[in-house]
């Protein structure tokens, strides 16, 4: 059911991302001040886009699933949202990592992104102890959908709020990334970005095949065990 | 609809009348945090971005009291079931709580922003009240309408306690930035109000998208 063409995703995925990593290290140019540390930008910012599309679509799937009340939707925004806490993780490191190359900190509450990153971030953890601490597998799924989208709606609400407060005591140019790319940085960034958005969905069949073919298997177990005591 | 939120809502402030439980707790809590913060931060009095700061976290924190209680009685005394029961739209129990919560906080910042002014801020606030009550009127709306909706969603977790504050806090964050913005100009040695539309702005937005939200997804919790 949700492993329908998940071969040649993985095979695009596992291209991409060996064309991505090759891009990075021998066609883009080294950064002129920041050196080699730079090229952590193109695993940094690509990592936190998907995370952020991925919690956002979590939301939107959560919709789904409450206007239908199709169960399969609420799994489906509950791989995105794990996979996303996962990036997430990976962000922050990255992104702490990167912070300390090039200005000499750990974390720094002056980059807006990195904070608005963290607090939404502190904020989709509590998706799983909200999930888990209630019992009946319909409710639960009702209830982590409503967690969902109210969370998917606070993400670009928080992205505003954060920015203003940040242009409010430290102004400067909001546009670093992006526009002002010279062309073969721009090339290996977008390239970067589509490896990792190709992971992310493999990786959320992957694991969406994964907790289907379990949930059969112990749906067979019950038929076998209730057939056998018979 | 409104006639069934008006009288949850009347349910809810006698019962609040008749125990005094939330609105004291929560006062008598602001009050511990300011000595808290008084021998935490060791200063005698406390003025701009450290004044904004202290008051407005002090001012979540007590809210997250109130939204643990949001539906204690119900959960308590079963009357929840009763309430599911009768023939009224979710949204009007949704719209009662969150006025039960939005006077609650009112109530509370009665005496909790003078006993501030009293004990730790440096400046006078006289000249700026109504620039102040426009500021936490506007906030109480969005805690109200985010708390309403994080209390019914933790009503049927087993963690609930836990759930709320690491929930409800978050959540307040862009609310948080806003108010202490907002409030941070008035709280100076020269007090003056400073890219107050700005703030005002951002409160706003924050309680529109959550009301709006709230109402949209209240009536998938409480169920069955």
């Amino acid at each position: 059911m949700y492993s329908k063409g998940l071969k040649p995703l993985s095979l695009a995925t596992v291209v991409t991302l060996a064309t991505a990593m090759a891009l990075v290290f021998f066609y883009a140019p080294l950064d002129a001040d920041q050196g080699f540390v730079q090229k952590i930008f193109y695993v940094h910012v690509p990592m936190a886009i998907v995370a952020l599309c991925g919690f956002v679509a979590g939301g939107v799937m959560a919709i789904r699933h409450l206007r239908s009340g199709d169960p399969s939707w609420d799994m489906r925004a509950y791989v995105a949202i794990h996979l996303s806490i996962i990036l997430g993780v990976g962000v922050l490191v990255t992104g702490s990592i990167w912070a300390k190359a090039s200005w000499g900190h750990w974390w720094v509450w002056d980059e807006p992104v990195l904070v608005s990153f963290l607090v939404v971030f502190l904020l989709y953890c509590v998706y799983y102890p909200l999930r888990f601490s209630i019992e009946d597998p319909e409710r639960q799924a009702r209830y982590a959908s409503v967690f969902a989208i109210a969370a998917g709606a606070f993400v670009p609400l928080n992205f505003v709020a954060v920015r203003l407060a940040e242009a409010y005591t430290h102004p400067r140019v909001l546009s670093q990334t992006g526009g002002s790319l010279p062309g073969d940085m721009r090339l290996t960034f977008l390239v970067s970005l589509l490896a990792m958005a190709l992971l992310f969905v493999t990786l959320w069949k992957l694991e969406l095949t994964a907790k289907h073919a379990s949930m059969e298997l112990k749906k067979l177990r019950r038929k076998l065990n209730a057939r056998v005591a018979a | 609809m409104i006639r069934a939120a008006k009288a949850i809502l009347r349910k809810d402030l006698l019962l609040e009348l008749r125990t005094k439980e939330s609105v004291p707790a929560m006062t008598l809590f602001t009050l511990t945090v300011y000595v808290l913060f008084h021998f935490g931060l060791d200063r005698d009095s406390l003025d701009g971005e450290l004044a904004s700061g202290v008051l407005w976290v002090t001012l979540l924190l007590a809210a997250v009291i109130g939204v643990t209680r949001l539906f204690a009685a119900e959960r308590e005394q079963g009357g929840i079931d009763a309430l599911l029961l009768a023939p009224v739209d979710r949204t009007s129990l949704f719209l009662a709580k969150a006025g039960a919560l939005f006077l609650f906080l009112s109530a509370v910042e009665l005496v909790a922003v003078p006993a501030f002014a009293l004990m730790l801020l440096g400046p006078d606030l006289g000249g700026t009240l109504p620039e102040l009550i426009a500021i936490l009127l506007l906030a109480n709306l969005g805690i109200a309408a985010v708390g309403a909706l994080v209390a019914a969603l933790a009503a049927e977790t087993r963690a609930r306690e836990l759930i709320v504050p690491l929930l409800l806090l978050p959540m307040l964050v862009p609310l948080l930035i806003a108010g202490a913005q907002a409030t941070e100009p008035f709280l100076r040695q020269q007090q003056g109000p400073d890219d107050l539309g700005r703030w005002l702005g951002l409160l706003t937005l924050y309680d529109v998208v959550f009301v709006l939200l709230s109402v949209a997804v209240f009536d998938y919790l409480l169920e069955d």
